[in-house]
């Protein structure tokens, strides 16, 4: 049996993919390890003093800045002479593509000794569910609402994969909570590798997207087999796997799930639909 | 010098079963010891994987996602009394 | 061993001295040379870790990491680095690390200026930073090992506050401490707690109401109690070195009978000695008072130092909209503990406006009336 290094008592909604993500992240890392985690709701769900949902050791910083957080904790470890144990970043959507991204560039340049997982659910949800930029095209948050003359958000998601995979690291890998046999292989792959390393994990959030909790997993499933969510691998900036869902699902099965999409029009969908069959184009 | 450091694993004192209004109910003989429920709860409170689940419903938030994942519908959620 | 050295590779080669296991450093504009210096050291094996961040607010995050594994770290920086450092400067202390920066003083734009004040490292005092200005690029060299030692031992950061342009890029003798003489003075960091996987702990918890409010009062009090510490890590490298800097909280010249005094921070501090000089060879009886630790504020040690005496309070730090920072807290200390003083505000030097001599005769010819000033020179 292996050991559960993120346990009971946290504080996360009802359904949370991301708690669910923790467990499988830290089972895949093991022991030795320094969690460096942004502010957001993994932080909050886990830390409120007195009590840590941590059995590693852990700090939160800020919300912007685990990057260098994380490059200062391994740095030190190999200037004192710790070549062994590994630092882990635990940032979310909001931290990793668009407050912390300057840093996250930064840290990702440097190849600094760091495996940073950024869990994504596709929006600030421990703020109140605001949009950020990993939030898809049309989803209804607190700042992209369904109104009169804006119909939720009006942009698309940033490729932070693909961005960080362009520093040319070592290793970006994408994965979905809903495969734990990837999560943790895409975990174990990176900790056999020096450098910086770059694991974004699809997770889901019932709270945020108007989602059954118990649908939570399924959704991350759908995603996958939709080819909405792409679980794909980059080894020094060049794609060198892709799971391959099979004959996909149409996308409207896992829209059709979550309130963020309720107000999409069958064009919305299709465009959705006709987006993600031109994006593999090449992959099947 | 007070410092701002919490012990590791300690949120166990922290009892979040009573956010429930459903629970899971297993039927224990159609059970094939798969591991998808432990593996998927966020609570990590079904028990050892590879064994018949055992509830923790001391963290137990009810939130179904046991019962919506197992492969052979051995787990239905029913109101909290 | 005394050399001729510009400031910035001083203060550089001592912290190299220092040992330190991580430095982090950005270049923002306006830099000095103490981040080039250090790479260069780094680049020929002189320290052991050198990390260019991409920003100012990395750098001093990357310190709150490397602090918190329990390594020795150090950065240096000037306005708006400092500022935009402000959110994490915060985080460090009130995460009880102990981290050290240098602080080439400098001004805050706008408009754009890259030459000396003291508004950045003034505008971190609420951070729950020590902060210790020096005259001197002697000084500062002597405050670096010192506030290593009261950084790790305390468990509170420390910046060592040096005039931009007028110390960092100064070219003068200085008796760099040496490794030898270092090690005998600092011991090895070994904070209470830190980041270590055979020892788990978490760092950086959020606090309820119910207790957040004791912690801000135990690092409240902890950094008012920090003036002990200050006075004996300087009385302990004075006895190594014969170097002292008054009681190592701020430092009196021809002070005891002085009717009338200059009081001011940092390099001005050299021509406020010299002025003061040439108006004693006059028979005026005035003399010139040094604050070293701006934080903490040795408000009641101050108090007592200048009872009796009318004072002008020289400041490179202005705060919009209220009185300039430290006349304000002198004022309120000698409320406090010793009534009988006059007290005159003087802003000045700001932007590297010059502060000759002249300008410090000037400022103590005015204070003479019974009146307290407010005026900019």
């Amino acid at each position: 049996m292996v050991e559960e290094l993120f346990v009971s008592g946290h504080r996360a909604c009802a359904g949370c993919g991301i708690a669910t993500s923790f467990r499988e992240v830290m089972k895949a890392v093991g022991k030795d390890v320094i969690v460096v985690n942004a502010t957001g709701c993994s932080e909050i769900v886990s830390s409120p003093y007195p009590q840590s949902a941590w059995k590693v050791p852990y700090i939160h910083s800020l919300f912007e800045n685990v990057p260098a957080v994380a490059s200062g904790v391994s740095h030190a470890l190999r200037s004192m002479g710790n070549d062994h144990t590994q630092v882990v970043c635990i940032a979310g959507d909001g931290a990793t593509y668009d407050i912390g991204f300057g840093a996250l560039s930064g840290m990702l340049e440097r190849n600094d000794d760091v495996i940073y997982v950024c869990y994504d659910n596709e929006a600030y949800m421990n703020t109140g569910i605001q949009r950020s930029s990993a939030t898809p095209w049309k989803a209804a948050t607190t700042t992209s609402q369904v109104g009169s003359a804006v119909k939720g958000k009006p942009q698309g998601k940033k490729p932070i994969l693909e961005i960080a995979a362009a520093h040319k690291i070592p290793y970006a890998a994408s994965t979905s909570v809903g495969y734990p046999f990837d999560v943790a292989k895409k975990l174990k792959k990176a900790m056999g590798i020096k450098g910086a390393r770059f694991i974004l994990l699809f997770a889901s959030c019932p709270t945020g997207w108007g989602l059954d909790t118990a649908k939570s997993i399924q959704a991350t499933k759908l995603i996958v087999e939709t080819g909405i969510w792409k679980m794909a691998e980059y080894e020094n900036g060049k794609m060198t796997g892709v799971f391959k869902p099979g004959k996909r699902k149409p996308v409207e099965e896992y829209i059709k799930l979550q309130s963020r999409f309720k107000h999409l029009t069958p064009e919305d969908i299709a465009a959705i639909q006709k987006e993600v069959d031109a994006s593999w184009t090449g992959l099947e | 010098m007070k410092l701002p450091i919490s012990k590791p694993g300690t949120s166990v004192e922290n009892k979040t079963g009573d956010w429930r209004t459903f629970k899971p109910d297993i039927e224990v003989a159609k059970c094939i010891k798969c591991g998808t429920c432990q593996r998927f709860c966020p609570e990590g409170c079904m028990g050892d994987e590879g064994k018949v689940p055992i509830v923790n419903f001391d963290y137990c938030k009810g939130c179904g996602i046991c019962a919506n994942e197992c492969p052979v519908k051995c787990i239905k959620m029913i109101p909290e009394k | 061993m005394k050399k001729t050295i510009e400031g910035s590779e001083a203060m550089a080669e001592t912290v190299q001295n220092c040992n330190p296991d991580v430095v982090a450093c950005f270049p923002i504009t306006p830099s000095t040379h103490i981040a080039e210096d250090l790479d260069h050291i780094y680049s020929n094996g002189g320290i052991r870790d050198f990390i260019p961040v991409e920003s100012e607010l990395s750098a001093i995050s990357a310190l709150i990491g490397a602090s918190a594994t329990g390594g020795r770290s150090f950065s240096t920086t000037s306005s708006q680095g400092l500022a935009l450092m402000h959110e994490a400067l915060f985080n460090a202390a009130g995460m009880r690390l102990s981290p050290v920066m240098v602080v080439a003083n400098r001004a805050l734009s706008a408009p754009l200026n890259i030459w000396n004040d003291h508004q950045d490292s003034v505008s971190e005092r609420d951070s729950g930073w020590l902060q210790l200005f020096c005259e001197t690029n002697q000084e500062a060299c002597d405050a670096i090992p010192q506030a290593f030692k009261i950084a790790e031992s305390i468990a509170i950061p420390v910046m060592v506050c040096v005039d931009g342009f007028y110390l960092t890029h100064a070219v003068e003798q200085v008796d760099v401490p040496d490794k030898e003489l270092i090690a005998k003075y600092l011991p090895k960091f070994s904070p209470k707690v830190k980041l270590d996987s055979q020892n788990p702990i978490t760092m950086g918890a959020y606090a309820f109401p119910s207790d957040y409010q004791d912690f801000r009062k135990d690092l409240f009090d902890d950094l008012n109690n920090s003036k002990a510490d200050i006075m004996r890590a300087h009385d302990e490298w004075a006895k190594l070195t014969g170097r002292k800097y008054g009681n190592g909280l701020f430092e009196g010249y021809r002070l005891e009978d002085a009717e009338f005094v200059f009081l001011g921070m940092g390099s001005v501090m050299g021509n406020a000695k010299e002025a003061v000089d040439r108006m004693r060879a006059k028979g005026e009886k005035v003399g010139a008072l040094k604050l070293r630790s701006f934080r903490p504020f040795p408000g009641e040690e101050l108090a007592k130092a200048i009872a009796g005496k009318k004072v002008a309070v020289f400041e490179k730090a202005i705060s919009l909209g209220g009185d300039a920072p430290i006349y304000t807290e002198l004022t309120t200390a000698a409320l406090e503990f010793h009534p009988n003083v006059v007290i005159s505000s003087f802003i000045g030097g700001l932007g590297g406006k010059d502060v000759t001599v002249e300008v410090v005769v000037q400022v103590l010819q005015k204070i003479k009336g019974q009146e307290p000033l407010k005026e900019w020179v």
